[in-house]
This record gives C-alpha cells, sequence and structure tokens, in this order.
C-alpha cells in the first residue's frame, strides 16, 4: 500500500500537532494530577505518530523511527508506574490529589 | 475519496475528538476511558504505516497497561461520581492562548517547509528484521538504547516499589 499519494506528510504532522496541543492544555488547565498525567501521555503519544510517519515517508529503507517510538513508549509506561506511585502516596498523606493543596514538602 | 483517505480521515478526526474531550470532560473516569479510544485509533494510525508490530506494541501497553494503571489509580484515589472542579478563568485563557498560538505557530511553519518524500524502496518490517536490528551492534544495531531501557525498567520497577510500600 502506498501512502504517500493518498495522504501527505504534512496531513500526519498537523494531527500530531493538534493532540500535542491539546495534551499541553490538557495540563495547564486541570488541577488533578491524574489528568495531568493523562495529559502527558496524550503529548507522548503525538510524539510517537510524528516519529512514525517520518520514518514512513521520508526514509521507508530504515527503522531509526521505529525504535525510536518503542524506547519513548517504554519511558512512558516507567513514567506512568513511577508517577502512580507517587500519586497513591501523595494521596495517602495529603487524602487529596490537587496539585494546589499538595504545597509541603516535609509533613 | 479512496479508501486509505477515508480511513485515515476517520482515524484522526477520533483521536482529535476524543483527546479534546478527555481532557474537557469533568468526570475523571470517563476521561481516562476516552484516552483509551484515541490510543486505539492511534494503534490503527500506526498499523495504516505498515508498523504491525509498533501497533501491537501501542495496544498492548498504552491500552492494556497504562490506561488500565490509571483507572486503577484513579478507583483509589477517588469517588467514582466526584466530579474535577471547573477550570479557573485564569488557567483556561492563557492554556487555551497557548494552545491556538501554538497549533498556528507550528502549523504556519510546517505548511512553509517542503517535504521530499523518498523514492528508496521500503524495506520490509519483520519480526526478524525488527530483532536482529534491536540487538545489533553493526551500523544500524540498537543494541546499547536496548540495554539502557532495560536498566531504566529495572530501575523504574524498584524505585516504585520504594516509593509505594507502607512505612
Amino acid at each position: 500500500m502506498n501512502l504517500q499519494s493518498e495522504i501527505p506528510l504534512e496531513y500526519m504532522t498537523i494531527l500530531s500537532t493538534l493532540v500535542f496541543f491539546i495534551g499541553l492544555t490538557g495540563v495547564l488547565i486541570r488541577k488533578n494530577l491524574i489528568t495531568m498525567l493523562m495529559s502527558i501521555e496524550l503529548m507522548l503519544n503525538a510524539v510517537n505518530i510524528n516519529f512514525v510517519a517520518f520514518n514512513h515517508y521520508l526514509y521507508p529503507n530504515r527503522l531509526e523511527g521505529h525504535f525510536f517510538a518503542l524506547i519513548v513508549m517504554a519511558i512512558a509506561a516507567a513514567e506512568a508506574a513511577i508517577a502512580i506511585a507517587l500519586i497513591i502516596n501523595i494521596y495517602r498523606k495529603f487524602s487529596t490529589v490537587s496539585v494546589d493543596d499538595v504545597d509541603e514538602l516535609k509533613y | 475519496m479512496t479508501g486509505p483517505k477515508i480511513i485515515f480521515f476517520v482515524l484522526a478526526a477520533a483521536i482529535v475528538v476524543f483527546s479534546i474531550l478527555s481532557i474537557v470532560n469533568r468526570k475523571i473516569l470517563r476521561a481516562a476511558i476516552y484516552l483509551l479510544f484515541v490510543m486505539v485509533a492511534v494503534a490503527g494510525l500506526f498499523y495504516m504505516m505498515n508498523f504491525q508490530f509498533l501497533a501491537g506494541v501501542q495496544l498492548i501497553l498504552y491500552a492494556g497497561g497504562v490506561v488500565v494503571l490509571i483507572i486503577f489509580s484513579i478507583l483509589l484515589t477517588s469517588q467514582i461520581n466526584s466530579k474535577l472542579e471547573k477550570p479557573r478563568t485564569s488557567h483556561l485563557i492563557p492554556g487555551v492562548i497557548t494552545a491556538v498560538g501554538g497549533i498556528v505557530l507550528s502549523a504556519v511553519t510546517l505548511l512553509q517547509f517542503t517535504f521530499k518524500p523518498s523514492q528508496s524502496a521500503s524495506v520490509e518490517i519483520n519480526m526478524q528484521t525488527i530483532g536482529l536490528q534491536l540487538l545489533g551492534t553493526s551500523e544500524h544495531g540498537y543494541a546499547l538504547p536496548f540495554e539502557v531501557i532495560s536498566i531504566l525498567l529495572l530501575a523504574a520497577l524498584v524505585g516504585t516499589i520504594f516509593i509505594a510500600r507502607k512505612t
């Protein structure tokens, strides 16, 4: 299947731009730690779309973007696990996950 | 409109609509489910571009792993029926301005640049190629990143247990 004649690369990059900035807005407007983590996952996904699209369109003879996307996914999974451990710990100490109420380093 | 084009636009519309819904919805569990839909649509996009292995990893790792972990932590930390507070206007306005400004800036820059599609023949992506390159030490080998990632995952595992344990 030749995708290049059907869908220009610009469509893919515009799509990933939209998703990235939607995720950024989510980080900026939400106060809940879990929602902010979800927005960060959205941003990482947008980056992955870009890597894969550039690999497919510009360097189809190599697999650089493929492995970059794989590594980003592994880091995203590790990051989500650490973040959720922190969130659960914060909830135990403060009984809330809102960033406004968590304002002490030492308790 | 041909087949791939229709599929692309359906997937793109799903990705954009569900990601907007997942950040504006005030019920957090629904937001997590919308995030799941985004992940599945992105996996479809990878499949369209002939990266079957990556699409599978996306489904297993994101849809099966990260979203389940997020739902798990939502259930541990908040009541199901509780609604998130409305974003304050003093946060909403800068956030939306940043998003619109960033999208316009990036889109203008992107559309001014002309990408030259490659004419070289595409490599066949099967498990053998992926495995050989992932553990290869020659020119296109990724043995070092692979080992670094495995150490990172070990560190994340130990760190998560250390952080989340009860003292």
